[in-house]
């Protein structure tokens, strides 16, 4: 049984990005859905499943169920589910087979936080038994992947800041992004180390915000009040196994998970038209590339060189700016981006007529993740 | 010790008490599997076949240099005046990886592969860390 083609998203928005105080991560999470159910025509009362990736600022239990009475509404389905940053695609492929099963017709997968404004730390807690050693937040498990993949593949930092430059040339673009100063490969050198090799700019932003996706099987989508975007494939995988036990630390789930996705759509890399890469730092999406087969195994650093997935490259990514430039929310924007890529909704960012997207997700410190191909 | 410790230090519990005190008494110590003979770091059950059974025995104390980064950023005040300091995973010659830092090593000079012992760092009563430095 296949699900390609099966289900569509039909609604899809974001909230304002940025630093945005006295808005919880509850009113994000309300406020994006109410927005993704506004664009897609629908009443809240035809939503039968809230899916929800809990927000990392405050963990709270029955997540999902608080965010459904928020929305008045009492589904199906309500759950909260933590793969972290693969977590938005995994909502999606939860109710794609919800939808299949029969069990739901429409679902609504939201998620809002607001780690700027909010409790402070929540992104540089000691990892474990690590803290002994000084080892603190995501940067220094990526740094420890990036300067791993420098080791074995000769990938310099320029090459990581090519991806920090790109993504902010898209960002430039973008109306609602966090950050849209423009950014050379020189401002990336310059700015400070946080954990050796990553400099501040390999590192994705922290903001508030929300966003949202409304879910529905192709039947339904018809009559809606967008051109319904088909889900093609959809896979996850997970490396699972903290840092120092996993075989390998430049490889990614990018590699198995992309591989179910692309089966699935009966596509490959050469087919996809843009893609939205989770990029919570620069070394993710260039692991991702070559995961996905877009390059060889270790060539990352020089397919990103001098534009290639910037505006007006061979590969656009991130046009609306990534984690690292247009919010540093969890990677349900980037799901949002492709949708509006996909209705041609990209303004002064539009790709020339895209027909394939690609989204990705991840997770943890390259624990979890999940791809998605989406087609209009 | 005059002053107190202020860096986090592990949580001892049961299944982990049998390394820390190695560590205390100069040893280094790993997992090995008692049906199977896998060797683990601090893991509650064997991952190859699953049996929690298991017995301490020494490690060599030896092994290489995986990957390290150097912190720059002040997470946590009590490594303030240690800025910048390196992190390392350390690949044991018995296969587990472990997270630790090197020790009498500038930062620019650490290299992947670089062959390192244990040395022990007695930071509180209760509490030694397992740290490395290299060999020749």
């Amino acid at each position: 049984m296949s699900l390609k083609d099966k289900h569509a998203i039909v609604g899809a928005a974001t909230t304002r990005f940025g630093k945005v105080p006295g808005v919880s991560a509850l009113a994000f999470t309300v406020e994006a859905a109410q927005l993704a159910l506004a664009d897609a025509g629908l009443a809240k009362d035809s939503v039968d499943a809230v899916l929800c990736k809990y927000p990392p600022s405050g963990f709270q239990g029955l997540w999902a169920h608080k965010v459904s009475e928020a929305l008045g509404i009492q589904p199906k389905i309500a759950a909260t589910i933590d793969q972290a940053g693969a977590t938005n695609i995994g909502l999606v492929q939860y109710a794609m087979m919800a939808i299949e099963a029969g069990l739901i017709e429409t679902a609504v997968c939201c998620y809002g936080d607001n780690p700027l404004s909010g409790p402070p730390g929540t992104y540089s807690k000691p990892r474990g038994p690590e803290g002994a050693y000084g080892m603190f937040g995501a940067p220094s498990g990526y740094a420890m992947i990036a300067q791993r993949h420098m080791e074995e593949f000769g990938t310099t930092s320029e090459q990581l800041g090519h991806v920090a430059v790109s993504t902010r040339a898209w960002a430039s673009k973008n109306p609602n992004a966090h950050k849209r100063d423009p950014m050379t490969i020189a401002d990336h050198q310059a700015s400070r180390y946080v954990a050796e090799p990553l400099h501040l700019l390999d590192c994705c932003l922290v903001s508030d915000g929300g966003a949202a996706v409304v879910v529905t099987s192709v039947e339904r989508a018809k009559d809606l009040n967008k051109p319904p975007v088909y889900i093609m494939g959809i896979g996850q995988h997970h490396i699972a196994w903290d840092l120092p036990q996993r075989p390998t630390l430049t490889t990614s789930g990018a590699k198995i998970s992309g591989e179910m996705a692309f089966n699935m759509a009966g596509v490959g890399p050469q087919d996809v038209d843009v893609c939205e890469l989770y990029d919570c730092f620069t070394v993710v999406p260039m692991i991702t590339l070559e995961d996905y087969g877009f390059c060889e195994k270790g060539e990352g650093g020089a397919f990103v060189e001098n534009g290639t997935t910037g505006p007006g490259g061979s590969i656009p990514m991130n046009t609306s700016g990534g984690l690292l430039s247009e919010s540093g929310m969890a990677g349900m924007q980037l799901i949002v981006e492709a949708v509006r890529q996909l209705r041609g909704e990209g303004g002064e960012r539009q790709v020339d007529d895209p027909e394939i997207a690609l989204v990705s997700g991840q997770g943890g410190i390259m624990h979890s993740h999940a791809t998605m191909i989406l087609r209009n | 010790m005059t002053t107190q410790y202020q860096k986090p230090t592990p949580e001892i519990n049961d299944e982990n008490r049998a390394f820390w005190e190695g560590c205390r008494q100069g040893e280094l110590r790993v997992q090995k599997c008692s049906n199977c003979g896998h060797i683990r770091h601090l893991s509650p059950a064997c991952p190859q076949c699953l049996k929690a059974e298991h017995e301490w025995v020494a490690a060599s104390g030896r092994g290489t240099v995986y990957s390290w980064i150097v912190v720059h950023q002040r997470y946590n005040r009590a490594f303030e005046e240690d800025l910048p300091y390196n992190v390392t995973i350390v690949e044991l010659d018995e296969g587990p990886r472990m997270v630790t830092s090197l020790v009498d090593v500038e930062n620019q000079d650490i290299k992947a592969g670089t062959p390192v012992e244990v040395v022990f760092d007695r930071v509180t009563e209760e509490i030694t860390l397992p740290k490395f430095k290299r060999i020749g």
